[in-house]
């Protein structure tokens, strides 16, 4: 079974990210990028899959500017087999996304189909429900594990309550969370070979689709600062302001 | 138009973060219609016609949503969506599950976690962890919006009650069935409603000393909730996770016992209304956040915590 991977590259989680002066955006200028930490785990997924023998091929995808390469090539150095890089000039809207990855579904027909729940940029957990939707296919959102049993893919899924666990028909969408696995680092060696690995590029219009706009970022602010309080030196002191001066106890 | 939200329940009980989105939706517009879609979940739509503002409640029932499936959900509410200028629903994760497949079929975009309603088509929103405020504009004819809860009041009790109206068409895709849950036992109040909340991180050691947590709990009334490092080192489950990838939340008091206030973590309380850290480092960013903090051993001050509530 072939899986195809989808990969973001948004920027690195340690960095606090800053609005820009003119509140059109978060400044991206010099700043560290990485893989979308749930993309990573969408990757290692994939790669275990084919080490336990499930999977056959990893494809992985990424939409967006020609940085997105770099992404590509760390997913293939920690053991993807090729790359489809869809060039764009910014970040498309999700649905758009989501559109563009259908008509590479349907060019690649993969059993499976894993990407990370949320970007952790944008915040949107979108992206994985849309292309399920538009190809018509189950989806095993918020994944902490995932099974092949029979000719259905069992997800156990990280919800409100607890856990649930659902059984879908293939081809189906699987989204990460955080617990499904713990991500592998890339070997020296493993970078250099991941260099000759196959990356195709291809454009939205090769594919077809004219990105539509659907919404229009009116303004980026900083969220309201909230300033350090005092400290108290015990838990008396504390117990006596919780009560008379913050009133929440 | 109408408006139509999406309520999140249990087949028994309406959840509470129906009446935030609820509240959302009626900054949008007058004309609000709730679906409950369930099985056997009559009980539902009678707690959901008693809401204030609510003109009509629509009931499926069908076994094809006993789960809430986000195949046959999203059929259902893309059947109904022509008559509705926006379709609302918490950001729970169950809405999270099946909204973005509704906008999809629908052609729209979703606009995402909403703490603001600027005006009937124009929202706020936070990204990157919460460190920035998007304000969007949507184009859309009709608008799919999730909704933070802890952003909005809960929507009051009414005396009158809407009329309720059955919805029979039976939307089963049979592409997906729910095997098992495994759903978390606890007494105490659910976490993204409590009023109280304390919450324990690495600092705690191990699983065992979350009970310390626990005693002040009970004293409070408050929920436990825990930093991702905690989740991750298996200390306790992840629903009791609070940060930008785990529960967000917004108490009138938050106690962080052990943590150090990653950006992960920060991203899902720092809008509680008083913030309380105890940490043994004085340093840590958490207390850069806190409106009180405490820097001592947690294992000293706990117990004492406990006898003098």
């Amino acid at each position: 079974m072939k899986i195809l991977v989808t990969v973001k590259r948004v920027i690195d989680y340690n960095v606090k990210a800053r609005v820009n002066a003119d509140n059109t955006d978060v400044d991206l200028a010099n700043t560290k990028m990485a893989l979308n930490p749930f993309c990573e785990i969408a990757v290692e997924e994939a790669i275990r899959l084919k080490e336990s023998g499930t999977a056959t091929e990893v494809v992985v995808v990424s939409i967006g500017p020609k940085a997105c390469q770099e992404q590509i090539r760390t997913s293939l150095a920690l053991g993807a087999d090729r790359g489809i890089h869809i060039e764009t000039d910014s970040m498309p809207e999700s649905l758009n996304v989501a559109k563009l990855l259908a008509k590479v579904v349907n060019a690649e027909q993969p059993g499976l189909i894993i990407m990370g729940k949320q970007a952790i940029d944008s915040d949107n957990n979108q992206t994985g429900q849309m292309l399920a939707a538009l190809l018509d296919i189950p989806q095993g959102t918020f994944a902490s594990k995932v099974e092949l049993i029979g000719d259905k893919v069992h997800v156990t899924r990280e919800v409100d309550g607890g856990l649930q666990t659902v059984a879908l028909n293939i081809p189906a969408i699987v989204t990460t969370d955080l617990r499904l696995n713990e991500p592998r680092y890339a070997s020296l060696p493993n970078i250099m070979k991941a260099k000759r690995k196959p990356l195709v590029v291809q454009t939205p219009a090769d594919l077809g689709i004219e990105l539509k706009t659907h919404s229009k970022l009116l303004k980026v602010e900083a969220p309201a600062e909230r300033q350090a309080g005092i400290k108290v030196n015990s838990i008396e002191e504390l117990i006596e302001k919780l009560k008379n001066e913050a009133k929440v106890i | 138009m109408a408006i139509l939200i999406i309520a999140e329940h249990d087949n028994n009980i309406l959840k509470a973060a129906t009446l935030n989105a609820i509240t959302a939706a009626s900054q949008m517009g007058d004309e609000l219609h709730l679906l409950v879609a369930g099985l056997d979940c009559n009980l539902v739509a009678q707690q959901a016609s008693k809401i204030a503002g609510i003109k009509k409640v629509l009931i499926a029932d069908s076994e094809a949503y006993q789960y809430q499936l986000a195949e046959n959900m999203s059929k259902l509410v893309t059947d109904l969506a022509s008559n509705y200028c926006h379709i609302v629903s918490p950001a729970t994760t169950t809405g999270k599950n099946f909204m973005p497949r509704v906008a999809a079929l629908l052609d729209v975009a979703q606009i995402s976690d909403i703490v603001k309603v600027v005006s009937e088509n124009t929202f706020s929103r936070p990204i990157y962890a919460g460190n920035a405020i998007a304000t969007v504009e949507s184009l859309d004819a009709i608008k799919v919006i999730t909704v933070r809860g802890t952003a909005f009041d809960a929507a009051k009790q009414s005396d009158l009650s809407a009329p309720i109206e059955i919805i029979t068409a039976v939307h089963d895709a049979q592409i997906s069935e729910f095997v098992s849950e495994e759903v978390a036992v606890s007494e105490r109040p659910e976490l993204t409603a409590a009023k109280v909340i304390i919450s324990g991180g690495r600092g705690m050691g191990n699983g065992e000393n979350f009970t310390l947590l626990e005693s002040v709990a009970d004293k409070l009334g408050a929920a436990v909730g825990a930093s991702r490092a905690a989740v991750d080192a298996g200390f306790v489950p992840n629903d009791m996770q609070v940060g930008q990838t785990g529960k967000i939340v917004a108490p009138d008091l938050y106690i962080a016992v052990g943590i150090s206030g990653a950006i992960q973590h920060l991203a899902g309380m720092k809008d509680s209304k008083i913030i309380v850290a105890i940490n043994k480092d004085e340093d840590a960013p958490i207390f850069q956040v806190a409106d009180y903090g405490l820097v001592a051993d947690l294992f000293e001050v706990l117990p004492q915590l406990t006898d003098k509530l």
